[in-house]
């Protein structure tokens, strides 16, 4: 690809606009993923007398229910992320690519 | 086949398992033949070979070997991501950690997923518009060929290589265990087809290969998880309060109990996982074989999916053998309940099987074990054979001019070289103490590939001395530090106390990496430095947009 393209890219407010959106869900998402394992791995380090304890009467522990929430809460970015990167962003990426060629 | 004989010999003493009636020979022992088994696995090889033939007709160009021509699906490659990372020690492992130790083998579970979140949002749509064959395509991309990309195709052999050991070692015992194969054929076998795969089908066999094993895996598992749960009246909570009732540790399993109580380990250990998952590069090139950015991103939704579920799907299992496995005195040797389980401590799910299915279910789930493993050690090679045909062939000692037919060709020669290799390394390491290799592949992965990697996508002032140095510190500091450590100097080397008191090392020499990188980087004031960051801008635009690209090939 041309340098001149890049350029024009770069200087199209678009590109800022798709770049600012990603970049903010990326990290956004990362750092909840990351908060909530991290969370859950220092309860397990620092205080495992939480996880210990039963929900209700029965057996399930809270250490059973946040360890499968953190691969749902997984499940549920990753799909959120994919479906607005590839609807909402790549409509503005396909149209910044339009106008700089 | 003397051992076979004297199996069948004394089935008196084990009446009930014939299958399990193995002469005790030290840690794995060698059972006898498995027929269902061995028929069901006949029937994957002819199959996988059936499509390795396909495979062959189509694969003539260079991408075609190490891409499949770009031409994948979301969906297929979301399933074979999904195949590359649930090994057989994923199966048989952690379904043993939450059978010994409840809750903290689901602990451990969810350490190995959560990276799959983390590439999708930070990695996964850079790496296809970036990449082209290898990871090394895009570490280089702006930076020196010769020294950045041999630097890259290094790391990626000596990952590929420890991973490739610890595989083939595992598929021998496995094989030995399951099908009362000796080691040395079992070892034979695995590395032959193997290498037909790959030289023959290219990436295309070896992505068909893992979505089929994907397939059978979670359709085995599925129908194993019903068969435990109608055991406990389909309820979660009957199968843990039956679990509870009969482990040794009661009501501690279900939740953190001693495993993971030192948080330097935890934490370390979590890092090795994560990111260094983001730098295996038989995984990375599986981001090069779909069409573009979209398909990229819904193959990493597919595999989180597809991981997560199998993952969970395990930790069940595990927990259900508590009860099931537990408590019958044929799964333990001389039937003592609580006893040495019969094959090892990794053999709980597949007793499981047996008791929940019979021969049928077990030969079923070994079969599916044996083709899990030939799938793994497949993609292994595939990556280390183009780590070096395309970058220290066609890049490095060619310098860009060899001909596609002379790289195809070395890289054919560098599967077959490779394939020979670790069968030899297998049949050398077969009586060693393997922990430390994974402490060491995902150590150096995580600390000299990733941070590399990283870098060189994200952060503009990054220079080839930087990269270099930072990602040489990352190296070292991780064998160091996993040679000074209890797995090697105690156990390994038999001193009486470790000097660095961790098994893995992620938590230290990540950091040390990225810290040389970034101190090198900005003290680097050459001319090259200064056009290397100036690409940057350039390769943003790339990254971000796709554009200039490498596209699909039309087939």
């Amino acid at each position: 690809m041309s340098k001149l393209t890049y350029e024009r890219i770069r200087a199209n407010p678009k590109f800022k606009e798709l770049v600012t959106k990603r970049t903010r869900m990326s990290w956004l998402f990362a750092a909840v993923v990351l908060g909530a394992y991290y969370g859950f791995v220092s309860l397990v380090a620092f205080a495992p007398q939480v996880l210990h304890m039963p929900l209700s009467s029965g057996r399930t522990t809270w250490g059973v229910v946040l360890g499968f929430g953190i691969v749902v809460l997984s499940w549920v970015l990753t799909a959120l992320y994919v479906r607005r990167a590839n609807t909402q962003l790549d409509t503005l990426n396909n149209e910044i690519l339009r106008e700089s060629l | 086949m003397n051992r076979l004989i004297a199996a069948l010999a004394v089935p008196a003493l084990l009446a009930a398992n014939a299958a399990y009636a193995g002469p005790a020979v030290g840690e794995v022992q060698k059972q006898a033949m498995n027929i269902p088994a061995i028929a069901m696995f006949l029937a994957i090889v002819a199959v996988t070979l059936g499509i390795t033939y396909w495979a062959a007709t189509r694969t003539r160009s260079a991408a075609d070997f190490y891409t499949a021509g770009g031409g994948i699906t979301g969906w297929q490659n979301g399933l074979a991501i999904a195949g590359d990372y649930m090994s057989a020690a994923t199966l048989l492992g952690l379904s043993s950690m939450v059978y010994f130790k409840g809750f903290d083998g689901f602990v451990y579970t969810i350490g190995f997923f959560v990276g799959w979140p983390i590439i999708l949002f930070l990695m996964a749509e850079r790496l296809r518009n970036l990449g082209k064959f290898t990871f090394a395509d895009i570490a280089s991309y702006r930076l020196d060929q010769t020294k950045i990309r041999t630097f890259a195709a290094v790391g990626s052999l000596t990952v590929c290589v420890f991973y490739l050991i610890i595989q083939m070692v595992g598929a021998g015992q496995l094989i030995q265990l399951l099908f009362g194969l000796d080691y040395i054929y079992a070892v034979i076998i695995v590395g032959a087809l193997m290498m037909i795969y790959v030289t023959f089908g290219g990436m295309l066999a070896t992505t068909w290969v893992q979505i089929i094993k994907a397939c059978l895996l979670l359709g085995g598992g599925t129908l194993l998880l019903y068969l435990a749960f109608a055991q406990f009246d389909f309820s979660f909570e009957t199968m843990a309060d039956r679990a509870i009732s009969v482990h040794k540790d009661g009501l501690k399993i279900m939740g953190p109990g001693t495993l993971l109580s030192d948080p330097v380990s935890a934490v370390s250990l979590s890092l090795g996982l994560m990111f260094g998952t983001a730098g295996l590069p038989h995984i990375l090139m599986r981001f090069f074989t779909v069409a573009d950015a979209k398909a990229a991103r819904k193959s990493v939704l597919y595999a989180t999916g597809v991981i997560g579920y199998f993952f969970m799907v395990v930790c069940i299992l595990g927990l259900a053998a508590v009860t099931i496995v537990g408590t019958d005195p044929s799964y333990f040797e001389g039937g003592v309940v609580g006893g040495k389980l019969i094959g090892g401590n990794n053999m709980p799910v597949m007793h499981l099987a047996k008791a929940l299915g019979g021969d049928v279910m077990l030969g079923f789930l070994s079969a599916v074990a044996f083709a899990t493993i030939l799938a793994v050690v497949a993609g292994l090679v595939l990556a280390g054979a183009s780590a070096i045909s395309h970058d220290l062939f066609a890049n490095v000692i060619m310098k860009g001019k060899a001909s596609e037919r002379a790289e195809v060709r070395a890289s054919k020669i560098a599967s077959m070289t490779l394939g020979t290799i670790a069968v030899l390394l297998a049949v050398l390491f077969e009586k060693q103490n393997l922990v430390f290799m994974v402490g060491l592949t995902f150590g150096v992965a995580a600390s000299a590939n990733f941070p590399v990697l990283f870098l060189s996508m994200f952060w503009k002032g990054l220079t080839t001395r930087g990269a270099l140095l930072g990602g040489l510190t990352g190296l070292t500091t991780a064998v160091v530090l996993v040679i000074l450590g209890p797995a090697v100097w105690k156990t390994v080397l038999g001193h009486a106390q470790a000097l660095f008191p961790y098994d893995q090392p992620a938590l230290f020499s990540m950091p040390a990496a990225f810290l040389m990188a970034f101190v090198v980087s900005k003290l680097d004031s050459s001319v090259g430095a200064a056009k290397e960051r100036e690409i940057f801008d350039d390769q943003f635009v790339r990254a971000q947009t796709g554009l200039g690209a490498e596209g699909a090939a039309s087939h």
